[in-house]
């Protein structure tokens, strides 16, 4: 099968050696997604513009997603991306109604500020 | 440093700084925080490609940044958001509490998972054939993961539905 060569470079180290250390180790993946996981949580929990928090939990959904892939080249397991795939699917299915979410109340509100979305009904 | 990490690095930078330009800036219109978001989802792509991930990477591109970025810079046009619309943001304790107790979970976990994650999977790395392919995962799909595929498919006729019943002018 034609791999392009990039893709060929990452899968060298397990090719040709079993004892040897892979190139980019499994904490380096796992630590830039807890980097994004926390710039996306602080998203979510310091901004105040709901559409900004619906992108933060985007971000944080990403970064999930990373370590999902990580993991499953790390075991050799193709579950991993399955899982990433249902990820992607649900992200896009809460964009849409967050979105239309967004939409109504600002139809209501006349802002998107999550500060003045307190009340039940009014 | 081989030229695999320097590539790995260059990405992860990027999509650290892209993520930040999302979140950090205060106050102004979120259209440019979704156009470093769609930037971010691209150097994100880029590290599932080292992970051999090229479907999903590729699918990330498609999804993500093709099908729910446009969505949000359409809904974002579309509010023409003014500066009195966008309001001021509040700043109290409560928040500087949350972002302080964040940074400091994931630095401890970052420690942790230095100290701890390089022992999984054992020492042999090889992957099977046909690793990341679309064949693969097809297989994974309707044969292990048959009746998740369908209910994600329900998930998603139920999200149009309640979209198209949510944005509509009068409910």
């Amino acid at each position: 099968m034609l791999t392009p060569p990039l893709l060929a470079a990452a899968a060298a180290p397990a090719a040709h050696a079993a004892a040897q250390q892979p190139a980019i180790p499994l904490s380096w993946y796992l630590a830039v997604a807890l980097i994004l996981f926390a710039i996306g949580s602080i998203g979510v929990l310091a901004r105040r513009n709901a559409l900004t928090v619906l992108m933060s939990v985007e971000i944080m959904l990403n970064a999930v997603n990373l370590v999902f892939l990580a993991f499953a080249r790390f075991q050799a397991d193709m579950t991993g991306h399955v899982i990433t795939f249902f990820v992607i699917a649900v992200a896009a299915a809460e964009a849409a109604v967050g979105l239309a979410l967004v939409m109504g109340l600002f139809r209501h509100k006349k802002a998107v500020n999550l500060d003045q979305m307190s009340a039940l009904r009014s | 440093m081989e030229f695999i990490q320097i590539v790995f690095w260059l990405l992860a930078a990027g999509a650290i700084l892209t993520s930040l330009m999302v979140v950090l800036p205060r106050g102004r219109n979120p259209l440019y925080g979704a156009l470093a978001l769609i930037l971010s989802f691209f150097f994100v792509a880029g590290i599932y490609v080292l992970l051999v991930a090229h479907t999903m990477a590729i699918l990330q591109i498609l999804v993500y940044a093709g099908a729910i970025m446009v969505l949000f810079t359409f809904v974002i046009m579309l509010l023409n958001l003014s500066k009195r619309e966008l309001g001021e943001e509040s700043k109290n304790l409560a928040q500087a509490l949350g972002v302080g107790a964040v940074a400091f979970i994931i630095i401890k976990s970052i420690i942790i998972v230095d100290a701890s994650a390089d022992s999984v999977g054992g020492d042999n790395l090889a992957l099977p054939k046909g690793f990341g392919t679309i064949e693969s995962i097809a297989d994974q799909m309707f044969h292990r993961h048959l009746l998740s595929f369908e209910l994600i498919a329900i998930l998603l006729l139920v999200a149009v539905i309640g979209a198209v019943v949510l944005a509509k002018r009068t409910l």
